[in-house]
């Protein structure tokens, strides 16, 4: 009788948690394979050739590829020196680090405009030399940095806490140099942490949307990534090409996802943790 | 590495709070405190408390039976959880909007003259292009958050207290209520806050999902966006700083809660 009782809960709990699941996540996902099924090969042909669609996925693959190496660079040096030195306002850093997790994309894009506009600090410098930055690449690649920025410093900085400094402080008695020390035993040490903060950094500098629509110009075929290229067909009301598009992008999510749960496996941790 | 954060993080925030503050006062304040302004606080936090209420408490039911129950996909299910973090939020606008409106899967359920639809009048209830739409989009990109802080706390509670509450007599809901549910307080908070704090500032999935009519549906991000285009900085600069204290005051409530729970933890 109680067992039953039980068994019954039990169910009644996992199909609400399935059915809530289901109406957020699954059905929109299935849905858009459907209407991508539904819309033939003809569409996915025309929207693989359609040039808007070309120059968005080299657009997309240029800013990320400008984004990601920058902020896996410095987002190690940052992660090093807040874990490994103690200075003054480094809980103030911390902080700031955070900001860009959340502050909306728009005011972002915002920000970025005011400082890099006609008439802003930086944009009145770049503009004597007649380097547009606002409304054109340059500034979706500086806003495509400032969202992505936190990830490989906060994916690195719990596992250089947690592997110390015994091993670094080995290797300098042994006479390595800071580099040696850096290179051979630091870095293999959270090279899995790395791995698993690019392949965020990536995820969410390919799929920006806010701060990047705000500092494109949106001319088509020009200044468009994939989700403004997304967008914009959508609103146009061309859904077949929208569609298969967002396939494209959701795709890159999924295998984002699978690669980190592998990852996670490697490391054993990092799979709960939230951003 | 202190220049680029300098550059690349201080330097445009510090430029917005300039630029806001190089206004006349009044100005300033007519601005942030103008009709269209208030309409969009009020919708924005309104919704966005909303969905994260609702992702509290769903939230809160999902973690409970990923680490309680077992039945078959259960892995991939909580793969899963994490996908509406690794989606564009300009597909998720997309799929949202496909599924939710007036002639997509769920969107017709509600649709006028269908059972669930009269339930909201002859018109029925409409989902996309209406706040509804941006209440579920604001819940989509925040649904990991309560889940992900509550997951790990479920994990290292022992079961041995809740079987000493059942040997003492305890009923089920007097074990959960009592036992259980008391040292999830602070996760399900943090996680709460974070959900809000996210669904506040999102813009992409929204403006997609939204009709965008001010005083009706229109949030603050997309407010800004409009003024923007408009080429009216001071009233972008304007909102974007009421925005940006909001989530700085909120990461602090954040950082709050998240050393209360490692204490309780």
């Amino acid at each position: 009788m109680v067992k039953g009782k039980k068994i019954s809960i039990e169910f009644l709990l996992i199909t609400i948690a399935l059915l809530f699941l289901g109406a957020m996540i699954y059905m929109p996902l299935l849905a858009l394979l459907a209407e991508v099924v539904q819309g033939g090969w003809d569409v996915i042909v025309k929207t693989w050739h359609d040039r808007n669609f070309q120059s968005a996925v080299l657009l997309t693959i240029l800013t990320a590829g400008i984004a990601v190496p920058l902020n896996t660079i410095f987002g190690l040096c940052t992660a090093w020196v807040l874990v490994r030195q103690r200075f003054p306002g480094r809980a103030l850093v911390m902080t700031i680090l955070d900001l860009p997790f959340s502050i909306s994309p728009v005011v972002v894009g915002l920000m970025l405009v005011l400082l890099y506009g006609k008439h802003g600090w930086l944009g009145q410098i770049f503009d004597r030399f007649n380097i547009p930055i606002v409304f054109n690449l340059p500034g979706m690649v500086l806003a495509t940095i400032f969202v992505s920025l936190p990830f490989v410093a906060r994916e690195v900085m719990p596992i250089l806490e947690e592997v110390g400094t015994a091993e670094e402080e080995a290797a300098k008695t042994l006479g390595a140099s800071g580099w040696q020390t850096f290179w051979l035993v630091t870095v293999p040490n959270i090279k899995w942490g790395i791995l698993y903060g690019v392949l965020l950094t990536n995820a969410r500098a390919m799929g920006e949307f806010g701060a990047v629509s705000v500092l494109s110009g949106n001319i088509l075929g020009k200044t468009q990534t994939l989700p403004l290229f997304i967008e914009e067909v959508y609103t146009n009301y061309q859904t077949g090409e929208a569609f298969a598009a967002s396939l494209v992008l959701a795709m890159l999510a999924l295998v984002t996802l699978v690669l980190k749960e592998w990852l996670s496996q490697k490391t054993g941790s990092g799979h709960r943790r939230i951003h | 590495m202190v220049l680029y954060l300098l550059l690349m993080l201080f330097l445009p925030i510090l430029t917005l709070f300039a630029t806001g503050f190089s206004l006349p006062p009044d100005r300033f304040w007519s601005i942030a405190t103008s009709n269209l302004a208030w309409a969009t606080y009020g919708i924005t936090i309104s919704l966005a408390l909303g969905s994260a209420v609702c992702n509290g408490v769903f939230g809160t039911l999902v973690a409970w039976v990923l680490v309680r129950y077992d039945f078959p996909g259960k892995k991939l299910i909580d793969a899963s959880i994490d996908i509406p973090f690794a989606l564009p939020t300009a597909v998720a606008g997309v799929v949202l909007t496909t599924v939710y409106s007036e002639n997509g899967i769920l969107g017709r359920l509600f649709a006028p003259g269908s059972p669930l639809g009269s339930l909201w009048g002859e018109e029925g209830l409409r989902l996309a292009f209406a706040r509804p739409g941006v209440f579920i989009a604001m819940t989509f990109v925040s649904l990991p958050f309560v889940i992900r802080t509550v997951q790990p706390v479920l994990e290292d509670m022992e079961k041995e207290v809740e079987e000493a509450a059942w040997c003492l007599g305890a009923s089920p809901a007097t074990t959960f209520w009592y036992v259980i549910f008391p040292p999830l307080i602070p996760s399900i908070l943090t996680g709460v806050a974070l959900a809000f704090s996210r669904a506040v500032g999102e813009f992409g999935s929204v403006v997609i999902i939204a009709a965008n009519l001010p005083f009706d549906d229109m949030v603050s991000s997309v407010l800004i966006f409009q003024r923007l285009e408009q080429f009216d900085y001071p009233g972008a600069t304007v909102i974007g700083i009421m925005m940006l204290f909001l989530s700085v005051a909120l990461l602090f409530v954040i950082n709050l809660l998240q050393n209360w729970s490692s204490k309780s933890g």
